[in-house]
C-alpha cells in the first residue's frame, strides 16, 4: 500500500503529505483527506494507466475509493498486478 | 457611490520579485514554477489545495494573499461587495498545452479543470469568500483604459463597493501579476482610480 500511497500523493498534488501520513483505513474524501470530485476522477485515471483496471460501475465509486485499503482491496480483486504493502 | 474610487494598495510578481506599493517586499532566485511554491511557503497562506491549483490560478492566488494582507478587507466588506475584475494575454494557454500532452495516455481531469482562464477568479473567490460582480477578459497587453472604465462602471451602478482589478498572466516561465484594489475614499491625498493611474503604475519597472 506505500506504493499506492506515493502514487496518489504524486497524482494528486498532495504536496503537503508522505505516505506515512495517510492512514491505510483513513477517509479519503471530506472529512478525511478532504479529497474532491475531480480528485475522484483522477483516481479512477490512475487506476485506468497504473493497473488497467476500469471501474465499470460508477456507483462503485464510493465504495472503492473510501480509503486506501479499499483501493488497494480493489485492484487486488481486479488487477493482474499486486499491490505491494 | 460614496467617495471617490481611490487605488488603497496595489502589488506585482513577476521576475522573481514580489513588489507592493512600490516596495520590493520579497526576492528568491529559481525557475517559475519553484518560485510560486517558494513564496506560497514565506507567505505561509496554509491552503493544502494550492499545490493542486494550475501555475495561473497559483500566481492569482498569491497575488491576492499579497495585496489584502493588512488591509482588514474581510472586516471591512461583505461577501457580495468586492468586484474581481481580471485580465490577461495568454488565457490559460500554460495549462492548455500540458493538458493537450495528457490526452494520448489518458487525459487529466485536473488539468481540464484549468483550461479556462477565469478559473483564477473562481479559485480567488473561494479562497477569499468573493460573491460579488466578476469578470475575466484576455488583451495583447493591460489597458488601464478599459478597467478604469468597466471598474468605474460598477462603483457607478452601486454594484460594488471595492474592486480588486489588473492582470495576471502566466505561460511558460513568463508570469505577471499586477492587482489593484481600488475602494471608495474621501480623503485627500489619495491615489485616484483612473486610466493613468493604472497605466503608469502597471508600467513601473523595478529592474
Amino acid at each position: 500500500m506505500y506504493k499506492l500511497k506515493e502514487q496518489v500523493i504524486e497524482r494528486l498534488n498532495l504536496k503537503d503529505l508522505k505516505p506515512a501520513d495517510i492512514g491505510d483505513d483513513q477517509p479519503l474524501f471530506v472529512e478525511g483527506l478532504g479529497l474532491d470530485s475531480i480528485d475522484a476522477l483522477e483516481l479512477i485515471v490512475l487506476l485506468q494507466q497504473e493497473y488497467n483496471i476500469k471501474l465499470s460501475n460508477a456507483e462503485d465509486g464510493p465504495t472503492v475509493f473510501q480509503s486506501i485499503r479499499t483501493i488497494a482491496s480493489y485492484i487486488t480483486a481486479n488487477s493482474t498486478e499486486k499491490v505491494s504493502t | 457611490m460614496e467617495g471617490i474610487p481611490v487605488i488603497s494598495t496595489h502589488c506585482l510578481i513577476t521576475k522573481n520579485k514580489i513588489i507592493k506599493d512600490g516596495q520590493i517586499i520579497f526576492e528568491h532566485p529559481g525557475t517559475a514554477g519553484s518560485f510560486l511554491d517558494i513564496v506560497y511557503s514565506h507567505l505561509e497562506i496554509h491552503y493544502p489545495k494550492f499545490y493542486k491549483m494550475d501555475n495561473l490560478c497559483k500566481l492569482g492566488i498569491l497575488a491576492a494573499g499579497v495585496l489584502l494582507h493588512g488591509t482588514q478587507h474581510e472586516k471591512k466588506y461583505k461577501d457580495n461587495e468586492t468586484g474581481l475584475i481580471l485580465s490577461n494575454s495568454h488565457g490559460s494557454l500554460d495549462v492548455d498545452v500540458k493538458y493537450a500532452k495528457t490526452i494520448q495516455a489518458g487525459a487529466s481531469p485536473s488539468l481540464f479543470v484549468y483550461t479556462l482562464p477565469n478559473i483564477v477568479i473562481g479559485e480567488i473567490s473561494i479562497r477569499y469568500h468573493f460573491k460579488g460582480e466578476n469578470a475575466f477578459f484576455v488583451f495583447k497587453d493591460f489597458d488601464g483604459n478599459f478597467m478604469a472604465e468597466y471598474v468605474m462602471n460598477l462603483f457607478e451602478n452601486n454594484l460594488i463597493k471595492n474592486c480588486i482589478c489588473g492582470w495576471v498572466d502566466y505561460f511558460e516561465e513568463d508570469y505577471r501579476a499586477v492587482l489593484f484594489l481600488s475602494e471608495l475614499n474621501n480623503q485627500e491625498n489619495t491615489l485616484i482610480f483612473n486610466a493613468d493611474n493604472l497605466n503608469k503604475l502597471n508600467q513601473m519597472d523595478y529592474g
